[in-house]
């Protein structure tokens, strides 16, 4: 599969991360390199082979669904970069996203 | 009496027992080294406060009688293990200022068992390279140099700060993690002991994740005793962790019998890659060698689809941690970079945090992912890693145990293979297809390369046989008789 600038700030805007456009075409070549290289597994017969899912065979155990911890609000927030404490509330905060 | 911190974890904890030292002086004497080796870039954090106050705690319980398998041992913990109200920053800006409010369990186990804590490890930025020049916090130097040459060395990768401060002689162990062989290498490239346990066998509870169905905590050491005690501190079961696994605890160190006499092991043929540099052939052939006059029987062994492994691995590697490292976003903690909206918030604070190798995994992560190449590229990796995790059973049923090098060349310069990430990725070559099959392995110190850097020997076992493990690495540290040091360690 052959990437472009096109594809490379798509999956740059689905990751979250602002790449300028200055830098984009240096980001084409290092991933087309990487792409590239990995796609060498086509040439592995995988017909009929399940995809592993679990590294151990192991059944994932089961508890029961019910509250066994909690009540952490000011730890929870005591690393946020902007946090607002109002009365016994704690909040995070973003940049407004409604006007 | 030889220095302090010359001390195997064996020797002080029997010296600790015994009362002839205490905690207190082995943690001020360790403490002081740490201060001595700032040169190495081995920590991002030192907490030589906590060290003395834990070592003060570890003496009254030793004088109660009550000191538990590592009490009073200091020791070094990877920079990716969440302290308890100590800065923990997996070496990435992004993690600015963090303090987590819980412990991990892998460390709390090691408190729980005496342990005194000298500081948090520097490491590739969430754990991502082979040669821990990724970090924020700078690269680290390794304490060997080639003769006659003074450049700084890696000290391999992404465990390279814990694989400096132990060899260096300022930590008696320390934590690592293993994803593609982040233990092991690290653990050649220094001359020292290190294991990546089987998948489960360590909690990931409290471990900054890079990829979850690989990553695997386990310990760096000088001996191979020395892995075995620290194994049986950091393995439990954990019910906060799904996939750690319900099976008691062995006592590793009554593994170390020197017996392997009717032990089959397993060479396999796919790991004579073209270009391996001739030493570390000669050095495979050595141990060949050595486990045969103890008694075992050398088998060739095929796993076929070895070469596959690497590129397997930087499918499902990035995919998972692209998926794991969304929760940086600059809402809930670290770095938070302002931007006009909420979208350019997280895209700033992601752009300024990460670094390059990171924003490079998690790029390709997210593209493998994304819709219309999700079937073509990480389906098709996972189809291959089962191919390969049953390359390993099918050799099984041939051997109990497997030898190859740990990776296929000595350390590096810093700055070498910077370039070009490909190259460095193949320093894994030999450790990756273990953390796709979820096996343990371990790399013991076999010899020394012809400019002097310390070279390993990988061990790999079945599925939670870390005991043979030990026994056979233990033969083979008895056989190599590895004693030499490096510069300026006497």
């Amino acid at each position: 599969m052959a990437l472009d600038k096109a594809t490379v700030a798509r999956i740059a805007t689905l990751a979250r991360i602002k790449v300028a456009d200055a830098d984009l075409d240096k980001m084409v070549g290092e991933l087309q390199t990487i792409i590239s290289w990995v796609e060498q597994l086509d040439a592995v017969d995988t017909k009929g082979v399940e995809p592993m899912t679990s590294a151990v065979e192991v059944t994932l155990p089961m508890r029961e669904d019910k509250v066994s911890d909690g009540g952490y609000v000011a730890q929870i927030v005591a690393n946020a970069p902007e946090p607002v404490v109002v009365g016994e509330g704690a909040f995070f905060t973003v940049p407004k996203v409604v006007e | 009496m030889a220095a302090l911190t010359d001390l195997t974890i064996a020797e002080a904890r029997d010296q600790l027992r015994a009362r002839k030292i205490s905690a207190r002086e082995l943690a001020q004497a360790h403490v002081s080294a740490v201060a001595k080796a700032k040169q190495l870039n081995a920590f991002i954090t030192e907490t030589p406060e906590m060290a003395l106050s834990m070592a003060t705690a570890s003496d009254q319980r030793l004088k109660a009688g009550d000191g538990g398998a590592l009490e009073g041992v200091p020791l070094a913990i990877k920079d990716l293990f969440c302290t308890k109200d100590v800065l923990t920053t997996a070496a990435s800006h992004i993690l600015h200022g963090f303090k987590p409010p819980y412990e991990s369990t892998v460390s709390a186990n090691l408190w729980k068992a005496g342990a005194v804590l000298l500081g948090k490890t520097n490491l590739d930025e969430f754990a991502m390279g082979s040669s821990n020049t990724t970090s924020y916090y700078g690269p680290v130097h390794n304490p060997w140099q080639r003769r006659g040459d003074n450049r700084p060395l890696v000290p391999g990768g992404s465990s390279g700060g814990s694989a400096a401060a132990v060899a260096a002689r300022v930590a008696m162990g320390a934590t690592g993690t293993d994803t593609g062989g982040s233990i092991r290498q690290p653990a050649a490239f220094c001359g020292l002991v290190g294991l990546k346990p089987t998948y489960g066998r360590c909690s990931r509870w409290g471990i900054v994740a890079f990829a979850s169905s690989l990553d695997q905590a386990g310990p760096m050491t000088r001996t191979v005793r020395d892995a075995a005690i620290m194994l049986g501190a950091m393995a439990s079961h954990d019910p906060k962790d799904s996939t750690s696994v319900p099976r008691p605890v062995p006592d590793y160190e009554k593994a170390l019998t020197g017996d392997i006499r009717g032990l089959k092991f397993g060479i396999p043929k796919e790991y004579r890659i073209d270009g391996m540099a001739p030493e570390i052939e000669k050095l495979w052939q050595q141990g060949i060698e050595w486990l045969k006059a103890a008694g075992a029987t050398p088998v060739e062994i095929s796993l076929p689809h070895t070469k596959y492994a690497l590129p397997a691995y930087y499918i499902i590697a990035p995919a998972e941690a692209s998926s794991n490292l969304a929760r940086y976003d600059g809402v809930r903690f670290g770095l938070r970079i302002p931007g006009d909206s909420l979208d350019g918030m997280y895209e700033n604070t992601r752009a300024e945090g990460f670094g390059a190798e990171v924003q490079r995994r998690v790029m390709i992560g997210t593209y493998v992912l994304s819709a219309g190449y999700y079937d073509a590229y990480y389906l098709k990796a996972q189809r291959v890693r089962s191919l390969i995790a049953r390359d390993f059973t099918e050799a099984y049923k041939k051997c109990d145990v497997i030898l190859t090098p740990t990776a296929p060349s000595a350390a590096f310069a810093i700055g070498e293979k910077a370039d070009d990430p490909i190259a460095m990725y193949l320093n894994d070559v030999f450790t990756v297809t273990v953390n796709l099959a979820g096996l343990p392995g371990i790399s013991v110190p076999a010899g020394l390369s012809a400019e002097g850097l310390p070279l390993g020997l990988q061990l790999i076992g079945r599925a939670f046989d870390e005991e043979t493990l030990f026994r056979v690495a233990g033969v083979v540290e008895k056989a190599a008789n590895f004693t030499a040091l490096p510069p300026g360690i006497s």
